[in-house]
């Protein structure tokens, strides 16, 4: 059933004064990278709103209107997104948008949702300024600014450490920006650096770093870095025999750890928003019902999208679509900032954050982080 | 610090000699820039590293599996890219600008049918042990690779002087012309070359993959880039300057990282060679574009 259908249907009953049960549909657009080098994480993405779009619909939908997703695929490209976005707006009339996948393509697509006063909502954008774009702008994916600081705690307090090196990828976005949270980290922890070395995309050798940095005498590496380096890293040091503690960012937060380092991936520290090992209720329900559904395991990504359609659900059993879709769209953006809702990610709300002028714009995600340590190629729970 | 240094000098130089050692035969011989080298370097690493873990074949199979397909990229790069620009006698730049073309489809493809994710070997395919003299820590791989690079140089050196084959390559590299008159077999040489220089390639992928852990489509460009420094350092086409140029890159890169910083570790080094370049520029071993191979 289409809109025009549903407001007629609205309208009638409306009219009619009488109280006629409208089953209607709720569009919402999700624009994912499905293909291309982003597809790693789009497709875990869709994944889980699918799984929570069945688990809704399954139990009644919305006051007895079923959510209906329309997927398209931005290919983790600017241009794609803005395509995709405008599609999913102008065209399908979606009441709010997903997405987009990755964090450059949020900064591309993200202010043409704003224009059209639709929410936007992210759930693996992580770079700084993706949410100072506007007010329609939401995500529940937590940045690596809120987990480091937590991370790098936890560590301390648990390996006595002193001092640390720090080694990162200064060509990549992510990297960076990872290392400069690590630094403001480090600052307030009063933590003293030995020194700082880099890397770049493609590096077969980081031994000479490696070496540079046993030398110094630190008690712990930072490392902020992407699996596809890490991993190695990881490697290299323990054949230099440093057996040093890693302490690292997002991106080795990811079981590939397992494979690209097997055999020396123990001792490394990592923050993340989910773990597979978190025991509590929702997470392992969430866990067996991503198997049954997908025949395999989820990951952070998944568990992402899949409370993301949970918070957006919980926020429309509050609010009464009118059928105007302007309307609605800004109906149920007044609705999700004070929603609330704990699923496989743990007890989530939104927090509002200020645009470069210091107005206030969109909403971030407020969420503890679950420490983890890696041993015998495997993470454990550690806080 | 300073002896553990050295030996991740030597090592990492090692890993650069193998890749340009297949460069710049190419060159020598043939006298055109392969620029899809680094792409069947990458083709030889992902057949090695499917031979282990689909075909469960032992690494020495593997790597001569991985030698047979970097061969079959190589007669079929001199069979639809260089045999037919030679037979129409196109400048030096299309052939060039075509191996893009094929590094771009041969990576695709790759990444269409195995993903674009990293890879590796199985972690218990090489005995991980270290081996420590005094304060160094030297894995048995990366002798391996040193040793290699070097033997690899003496075959290939010994083979362009002492051979009947190596006297018919020098003809060659010096005028296709001359050499076809004294009747030696072109066309087949040039085959020859493309060849053995993509084994070479091949072999240097999954050695290189082995050593960094790491298999994925782009893997060949950044060595590439690195490659094209070090044989136009070493004198284009010269072995033995592929060699020195490799080492050269290595100890360049390594004691940057050491004594001046990371961040600058690349500035340092192409600096020195931008300045070798600019004192000697045919390169260390280069003949002033008189002789090659």
């Amino acid at each position: 059933m289409n809109w025009q259908t549903l407001v007629v249907r609205v309208i009638f009953a409306v009219g009619l004064g009488a109280e006629v049960v409208c089953a209607g549909e709720i569009k919402i657009g999700v624009a994912e990278a499905l293909t291309g080098n982003a597809a790693q994480y789009g497709v875990p993405i869709r994944k889980g709103f699918e799984l929570a779009k069945g688990e809704i619909n399954g139990a009644g939908g919305v006051h007895g209107n079923k959510i209906e997703l329309i997927i398209e695929d931005e290919q983790g490209k600017k241009e794609e997104a803005i395509n995709v976005f405008k599609k999913l707006i102008f065209q399908d009339k979606a009441l709010m948008l997903f997405g987009p996948t990755l964090s450059n393509s949020a900064q591309a697509s993200d202010p043409v949702a704003q224009a059209a006063k639709i929410v936007a909502f992210g759930t693996s954008n992580t770079a700084d300024g993706i949410t100072s774009i506007g007010n329609y702008v939401f995500r529940n994916s937590v940045t690596e600014a809120d987990i480091l600081p937590v991370t790098l705690k936890v560590a301390a307090q648990k390996t006595g450490l002193k001092k640390v090196a720090v080694l990162y990828g200064n060509d990549d976005i992510f990297t960076k920006s990872g290392y400069d949270n690590f630094t403001k980290a480090l600052q307030a922890l009063k933590i003293p650096v030995t020194t700082t070395e880099t890397f770049a995309k493609g590096d077969v050798d980081f031994k000479p770093q490696l070496t540079k940095i046993k030398a110094s005498n630190a008690d712990a590496i930072v490392l902020s870095a992407l699996v596809a380096e890490g991993g190695p890293i990881m490697v290299q040091a323990r054949q230099l025999g440093i057996a040093l503690p890693f302490i690292g960012g997002n991106g080795m937060n990811s079981p590939r750890v397992f494979e690209l380092a097997k055999d020396n991936s123990d001792n490394l520290w990592v923050g993340s928003p989910w773990s597979m090992e978190n025991p509590a209720g929702e997470n392992k329900r969430f866990i067996s019902a991503f198997h049954k559904a997908h025949n395999g395991p989820p990951d952070q990504f998944s568990a992402q999208a899949y409370d993301a359609m949970y918070i957006v659900a919980t926020a429309l059993k509050k609010i009464k679509l009118s059928g105007k879709l302007e309307a609605d769209r800004a109906t149920l953006r007044d609705a999700l900032p004070a929603t609330q809702f704990s699923g496989a990610t743990g007890p989530f709300k939104f927090r509002q954050v200020n645009d470069k002028d210091g107005k206030p714009a969109g909403y971030d995600a407020v969420q503890t982080a679950i420490v983890m340590l890696t041993k015998g190629n495997q993470y454990t729970i550690h806080k | 610090m300073l002896a553990q240094q050295f030996a991740n000098a030597v090592s990492l130089g090692g890993v650069y000699a193998l890749f340009a050692l297949g460069f710049t035969l190419v060159f020598g011989v043939l006298n055109v820039v392969n620029l899809a080298h680094g792409s069947i370097f990458m083709l030889g690493a992902y057949a090695a590293l499917k031979a282990v873990t689909l075909l469960g074949l032992p690494l020495w199979a593997a790597l001569l599996f991985a030698m047979a397909v970097s061969a079959a990229a190589g007669w079929i790069l001199d069979r639809l890219i260089f045999s037919p620009l030679r037979a129409r006698r196109a400048p030096h730049l299309a052939p060039m600008i075509a191996t893009i073309g094929l590094a771009i489809s041969i990576n695709s493809v790759i990444e269409g049918s195995f993903g674009a994710a990293n890879l590796r070997f199985p972690a218990d395919l090489l005995p991980a042990d270290t081996l420590s003299i005094g304060a160094i820590q030297i894995t048995w791989l990366e002798i391996r690779i040193i040793v290699l690079a070097l033997f690899l140089m003496a075959v290939l050196l010994w083979t362009l002087k002492k051979t009947r084959i190596g006297c018919a390559l020098r003809a060659l590299a010096e005028s296709a012309k001359a050499a076809a008159l004294l009747g030696v077999n072109v066309e087949g040489l040039f085959r020859l070359s493309a060849v053995m220089a993509s084994m070479l390639g091949g072999v240097a992928g999954v050695l290189i993959a082995l050593y960094s852990n790491a298999v994925f489509p782009n893997m060949g460009q950044p060595m590439l880039h690195k490659g094209i420094a070090v044989v136009i350092l070493g004198g284009m086409g010269d072995i033995r300057g592929a060699l020195l140029g490799g080492f050269f890159l290595g100890f360049a890169e390594v004691f940057s990282v050491a004594y001046i910083g990371s961040t600058m570790r690349d500035a340092i080094a192409f600096g020195l060679l931008f300045a070798i370049l600019l004192a000697r520029p045919q390169g260390l071993f280069g003949q002033a574009a008189q002789r090659r191979a």
